[in-house]
């Protein structure tokens, strides 16, 4: 599985999501924010950062690139996409997943250790996170289809939400499964340098999209 | 040239917590009885078609989601 990483001016995060990629797959490379040349990859990280200075919205100007239209193609054509903090946003921004990210309830922003829940079978992942506008939230009938769909893919673990998400959603996929919104960084996780690895199982389930 | 303001506001009913700051700020500095603090953006331009506006707001200017706007022509 070859991976690409979007970069946009203002992305800060594209580094280490390359090394997650080479780490996780068999190769990556970074595509340029101008870039509609996505044939050479099965996937596409888009990383985290400040995406044009997150000016208007967090990831609002992002989503108009030429590199998101070819994105949103290859994600119609289900194969995987991982947006991650910023990135998240831009996915939401562009319609390619449900919801939006807010302001932190404690308007702080917020870098630390935090532990999730897969909820696909229950595992528990030590990842780092690292962001202001981390607080997810859609509507209580969106809210009420996601879960019975099986679309929220990770939630806070109790004591972890410290972002005030709505039902301590952390990550949501779209219908198809494909499409994943991550606010935690798993791509800071995948060295034993930095004692967790657990950041390399997001970048597994996702490629068995792909497979 | 039609010159045009939009405010966009965040929803009612979606936690504001910019403008709970805010609002929490005001009594040190002496300022009592003012509530329901909301922070919003506000947007300058001058269009040459006003009737697109609004198809501006939901594509770009706002996120429906979470924000209501309001056109205002100058």
């Amino acid at each position: 599985m070859i991976w690409g990483v979007l970069q946009f001016p203002g992305s800060c995060d594209e580094r280490d999501a390359l090394r997650a990629c080479e780490i996780a797959g068999d190769g990556a490379r970074l595509v340029w924010h101008e870039s509609r040349d996505l044939d050479a990859v099965d996937g596409v990280v888009v990383p985290g950062g400040f995406s044009y200075g997150d000016y208007l919205r967090a990831g609002a100007i992002a989503r108009f690139s030429p590199a998101m239209e070819a994105v949103a193609e290859m994600a119609r054509g289900g194969a995987p996409v991982l947006g991650i903090c910023n990135g998240f946003q831009v996915l939401c921004e562009a319609g390619l997943l449900p919801g939006a990210l807010l302001r932190n309830a404690e308007l702080r922003f917020i870098c630390r250790q935090v532990e999730l829940i897969d909820e696909g079978d229950g595992a528990r992942l030590s990842i780092p996170m690292k962001h202001g506008e981390g607080r997810y939230y859609a509507p209580e009938e969106i809210l009420e289809q996601l879960e019975a769909n099986g679309q929220v893919a990770y939630r806070y673990a109790e004591g972890h939400n410290s972002n005030g998400s709505v039902r301590d959603i952390a990550g949501v996929r779209n219908e198809g499964g494909n499409v994943l919104g991550l606010m935690p960084h798993p791509e800071h996780a995948v060295d034993p340098l930095t004692e967790s690895t657990d950041g390399l199982k997001v970048f597994a389930a996702l490629s068995e999209v792909a497979a | 040239m039609v010159k045009a303001r939009v405010l966009i506001r965040p929803k009612e009913g979606i936690l504001d917590p910019q403008g709970k700051a805010v609002e929490r700020a005001l009594p040190a500095l002496g300022f009592e009885g003012i509530e329901h603090v909301h922070v919003g953006r506000m947007v300058e331009l001058e269009a040459e078609d006003p009737e697109r506006l609004g198809e501006l707001c939901e594509k770009l200017l706002a996120n429906p989601l979470i924000e209501d706007y309001e056109i205002q022509t100058l």
